[in-house]
């Protein structure tokens, strides 16, 4: 039985994740900006075999309020064995170009309040030299794009902080995974047409349970996605930047 | 954007809207009431094979997928109505619960089960799906949300159990799960070589809790009619065994002449020589018992870009055996042949308005959508009209209002009931309105 935190735990992909955990009899503690929503996650996963659920509601970009929250879900649980990351948000780019504020609320979102809350995170975990620490960002992050380049930008500073981060944390043995998920069908993604490279939130989830066990460095999900970006990398700029990707 | 059903026939024209949680569907039926556009349908997981699904909006169930609450004690669970029958099975089946009626596929939402009154194996002994449905929760087109049982708003309740999603939508449920002793069930097999005699067969096993033909439609002659009739009971062994993810499946539409009455013919040889050990015991995982088509994703696909239709009748136990050899006998000159066609004795019918099964036999085949199918159909539609039987509408995707008025004696009453509650005003699939509602 062990003691998860999810944050952003109303996110589609990880909800499917805590499911699973809720089914493996794990103690959770959620993390969300929707009260609502997490009364009706505490109940399906209570129902789903969870030991104990809790919940407190969370915005990410008050950044005030993360001590003392990870204070409490720590008080809650005793301890973390997993920490799962999930909430972001999907900008509109040229929003982005145009309003600088815009931007500045999406790094806030995906990139800032990760690190300020891992900031709090890290310490109970050092101090009992185990545990892991999982991430969602995304395969934008690997190359930035011209439709998409501040989210980029904001989940490249995530994953070069992860990578530093899991070298900090090696001696302490706990784990970093990086997921890196492509083209997600959730609620972010729900006015975007979708085609064949599309994956449902469930397959997510499993890409995430087994990287935790497996204390994986970065996890693509699906896996195929490892390869799509090995490519997309290796265009050579001249070429890339010619691309209207 | 483009939207069909299971059997990829009719495709129409549709926008997809899918609420996030139980409050944003009352807010976006406001929206679309106070829109243009007063033609909505739920949609849970487009397993319904022909247009009962479709409309020009739907609302898509997929994302009110909850657990509620569970009670040990009464094997009560409340749930939300996206929620898929796997899910339900994946959580309970390791703890000794089963659900109490299940389809032919586990991949469709509760809201579905209900709107259909799907029937399972177990017909003849437990009813349909809603007879285990204590209490239901109904967003109606006036954004009011009702509790209906049959205590509580009795008559809405019986109009939306195999309401087809024309009262309102399903949002929560609560059913009645069944205790197991085991994950497996113990199977006999019957092979039987002529319609009589599976007829026979299934008279004298009434008491077995679930039965289901498999029935060779291209055999002629003196075959005509042979089936493998498969029983099956719980087993009680306690063991449990994690069901498996299914894993094979059916990247694309393939080329629809792979589907011929050779191929097809084929396979139902090989399939009915198979070696059985006549009437012996055989221990097979409830999945592979109930949901053999389940482990292959997207088998719709082999049946090409056209689609197909799937007919399934019943006919009342007086004229259901002589129905049922004329249907075989003109599928089988049509040269029309089915894949799998299913073979089911039902027990008595119900109260739902427009619940399909009746005390009576039940035949369901599929057809390659191809020249000279419809005429085809109707002509079927006309034998079982003179015996007295009905289609369901969970598979129906071109019966005619007449025939449909004149053989599911309610749908006045639900239509009345339609009205009483503003529900035509809004709620209409294709199927509604080609069919009269
Ligand atoms: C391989 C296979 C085998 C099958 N075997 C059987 C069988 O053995 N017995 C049987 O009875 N059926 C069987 N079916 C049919 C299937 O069970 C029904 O069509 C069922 O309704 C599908 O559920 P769904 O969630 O996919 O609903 P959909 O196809 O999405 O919708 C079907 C109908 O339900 C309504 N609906 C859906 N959700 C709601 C809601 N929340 N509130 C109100 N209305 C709603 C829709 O408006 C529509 O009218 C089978 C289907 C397949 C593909
Ligand atoms: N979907 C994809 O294609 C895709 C691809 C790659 C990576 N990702 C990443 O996957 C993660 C999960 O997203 P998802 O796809 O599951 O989409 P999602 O269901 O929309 O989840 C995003 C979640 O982030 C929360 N959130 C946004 N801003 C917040 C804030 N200021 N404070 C607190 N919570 C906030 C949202 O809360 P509310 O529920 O209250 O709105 C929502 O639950 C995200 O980090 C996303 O960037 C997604």
């Amino acid at each position: 039985m062990k003691n998860i935190l999810v944050i952003g735990a109303n996110s589609a992909i990880a909800k499917a994740t805590a499911r699973h955990y809720a089914e493996q009899k794990d103690s959770l503690y959620l993390l969300a900006r929707d009260p609502e929503q997490l009364a009706v996650q505490k109940d399906d996963l209570m129902v789903r075999g969870a030991t104990s659920v809790e919940c407190a509601a969370f915005d990410a970009t008050d950044f005030t309020s993360h001590g003392p929250l990870i204070a409490q879900a720590l008080e809650t649980l005793g301890h973390f064995d997993i920490v799962l990351i999930a909430h972001g948000s999907l900008p509109d780019q040229a929003l982005c170009e145009s309003d600088f504020n815009v931007a500045l609320e999406a790094f806030n979102v995906n990139a800032l309040s990760v690190i300020s809350l891992l900031n709090y995170v890290i310490k109970p975990m050092q101090t009992r030299r185990d545990g892991c620490i999982a991430v969602v960002t995304s395969v934008a992050g690997d190359r930035g794009r011209q439709s998409n380049f501040i989210y980029g930008a904001a989940k490249a500073m995530v994953s070069t902080y992860l990578q530093g981060l899991r070298g900090r944390l090696f001696p302490d043995n706990v784990a970093v995974v990086d997921i890196k998920p492509g083209f997600v069908d959730t609620p972010m993604t729900a006015h975007l047409p979708k085609g064949a490279l599309w994956a449902q939130p469930e397959q997510i989830a499993q890409r995430i349970v087994k990287g935790v066990e497996k204390r994986s460095s970065t996890v693509y999900a699906p896996g195929f996605w490892r390869l799509i970006m090995f490519v997309v990398c290796s265009v050579p700029e001249v070429i890339f930047k010619r691309l209207k990707l | 954007m483009k939207m069909h059903s299971w059997g990829r026939y009719p495709v129409s024209d549709t926008v997809l809207e899918a609420p996030r949680s139980r409050e944003s569907f009352a807010r976006h039926l406001t929206a679309l009431r106070d829109s243009d556009d007063r033609q909505i349908i739920a949609r849970g997981m487009g397993r319904s094979y022909g247009d009962s699904a479709l409309s020009h909006t739907v609302l898509a169930t997929k994302s009110i997928d909850n657990f509620i609450d569970f009670d040990e004690d009464s094997g009560l669970l409340r749930c939300a109505a996206g929620l898929t029958l796997d899910a339900i099975l994946q959580v309970f089946m390791p703890r000794g619960w089963f659900l109490a009626v299940v389809p032919g596929t586990r991949y469709v939402s509760v809201g579905g089960a209900i709107a259909s009154d799907v029937h399972g194996k177990n017909h003849h002994v437990d009813g349909t799906f809603c007879e285990h449905v204590t209490e239901l929760t109904l967003l109606l087109a006036s954004g009011d949300i009702l509790k209906c049982s049959r205590a509580e708003n009795a008559p809405l309740f019986h109009a939306t159990c195999a309401g087809m999603g024309l009262t309102g939508i399903v949002l929560e449920a609560t059913l009645r799960l069944r205790r197991i002793h085991s994950s497996a069930i113990e199977q006999r097999t019957i092979r039987t070589n002529s319609l009589e005699e599976a007829f026979e067969k299934f008279e004298q096993n009434l008491d077995c809790t679930y039965s289901v033909a498999w029935l060779d439609c291209l055999a002629t002659g003196q075959n005509t009619g042979r089936s493998l009739l498969f029983l099956g009971e719980h087993a009680s062994d306690e063991r449990f065994v994690t069901p498996r993810k299914r894993s094979l499946s059916v990247p694309f539409s393939s080329p629809s002449f792979l589907l011929n009455r050779y191929s097809m013919g084929l396979f139902n040889n090989v399939y009915f020589h198979k070696p059985i050990r006549a009437g012996q015991l055989q221990r097979i995982e409830a999945f592979q018992y109930f949901f053999p088509l389940d482990s292959i994703q997207h088998w719709n696909r082999l049946y090409g870009r056209r689609g197909f239709l799937q007919y399934q009748c019943v006919i009342p136990d007086e004229g259901a055996l002589e129905g049922m050899r004329k249907i075989l006998n003109m599928v089988s000159a049509a040269g029309k042949g089915s894949f799998l066609s299913v073979l089911k004795k039902f027990g008595p019918a119900n109260q739902n308005l427009l619940s399909f099964p009746m005390r009576g036999y039940t035949l369901a085949m599929d057809f390659k959508f191809e020249q000279g199918v419809l005429p085809l159909l109707d002509d079927l539609d006309r034998v079982v009209a003179d015996h007295g039987g009905r289609l369901y509408l969970a598979k129906d995707a071109r019966m005619s209002a007449e025939f449909f008025q004149s053989s599911y004696p309610h749908w006045e009453q639900m239509r009345e009931l339609r009205r009483e509650f503003f529900a035509d005003s809004l709620f209409h699939s294709l199927q509604s309105q080609r069919l009269g509602l």
